[in-house]
């Protein structure tokens, strides 16, 4: 089986574990009590964010990788992860800031949780900006690798942020004392399908990133060579 | 805006970027075949050309 029937394959389970996260979010799980409707929300919101912080601590490891082997293949999947979290970070923010909207009354608050994410998609920001600056260049490639391995410190902090500092955010994976998230054990289930709906989403993205990153980096090689080649034709 | 109008921004919001995202990569990887082709072809040619002279070498030193 080639690559090209894996990826296509993956987006078919992709897209079947997203029409049953789907089904499950707007049709079985019972309307939040004290949210209402709106609460319907964290069922994408929360799986993105896991989904991110695995980006990103792909990235780190990916990092540390290319520092250790030098090989191009570990920069291109910790570029590729890198791009892949930014995007779920950013829906993090977005869907996280228009639950806030009618439930805090307010887009924004400088909580510790929105407070630590939002230095965790700057960070990474940062260090997108600093490889597109860079270009190809094997200096670009371990300055990220760096940058990568640093940023994602950031993780662990967001995921505790909740039991380190006075917060208004939600507790539902990391408890603080007393707290309970979900009660329903509906509420449960859909959780766990929307995660696994996104974490092959994440999958298929990365693979499709990862697949364009290995063809530039071909791309730069057979460049290279043909225009070695073109030289040494022009000399005889 | 009532919550429902809150639920359905954030969900669509959620597919735009998802689908917009997807179709850069689709698009990208799209042009970076074509051009992989392009470049493996000039690099045919190139040694296709290289074979001819070679050859043509041989014939008129012998």
């Amino acid at each position: 089986m080639n690559g090209r029937a894996v990826r296509l394959g993956l987006g078919l389970v992709t897209l079947a574990l997203m029409l049953i996260a789907l089904y499950m979010v707007f049709v079985y799980v019972p309307t939040e009590a004290d949210q209402g409707i709106v609460q319907r929300i964290f069922y994408f919101h929360v799986p993105c964010a896991l989904v991110a912080f695995a980006s990103f601590a792909l990235v780190a490891i990916a990092g540390v990788f290319y520092l250790w082997l030098g090989q191009q293949v570990w920069d291109d999947l910790g570029y590729a992860a890198a791009e892949t979290g930014m995007v779920f970070c950013t829906l993090v923010l977005v869907t996280g800031s228009i639950w806030a909207k009618p439930i805090w009354g307010a887009w924004w608050t400088w909580d510790s949780r929105l407070t630590t994410t939002l230095i965790l998609w700057l960070l990474y920001g940062g260090y997108l900006m600093l490889r597109a600056m860079a270009g190809d260049s094997e200096q670009g490639a371990r300055f990220g690798a760096v940058v990568g391995i640093v940023a994602a410190i950031d993780v662990p902090i967001v995921i505790v942020s909740v039991r380190l500092w006075r917060t208004i955010h939600p507790a539902v994976l990391v408890t603080r004392q007393g707290g309970h998230g979900l009660e329903d054990p509906r509420m449960v289930a859909t959780l766990l399908v929307s995660l696994a709906a996104f974490t092959a989403l994440f999958i298929w993205i990365l693979c499709l990133r990862f697949v364009t990153l290995r063809m530039r980096t071909r791309l730069g090689a057979l460049a290279r060579s043909l225009a070695l080649a073109e030289a040494a034709a022009q000399d005889s | 805006m009532d919550n429902l109008s809150y639920l359905f921004v954030a969900y669509t919001v959620i597919f735009a970027v998802i689908f917009g995202y997807v179709l850069f990569i689709w698009r990208r990887q799209v042009a970076l075949e074509a051009e992989l082709r392009a470049m493996e072809a000039r690099m045919r040619a190139l040694d296709e050309a290289a074979g001819a002279g070679k050859a043509a070498e041989s014939r008129a030193g012998s």
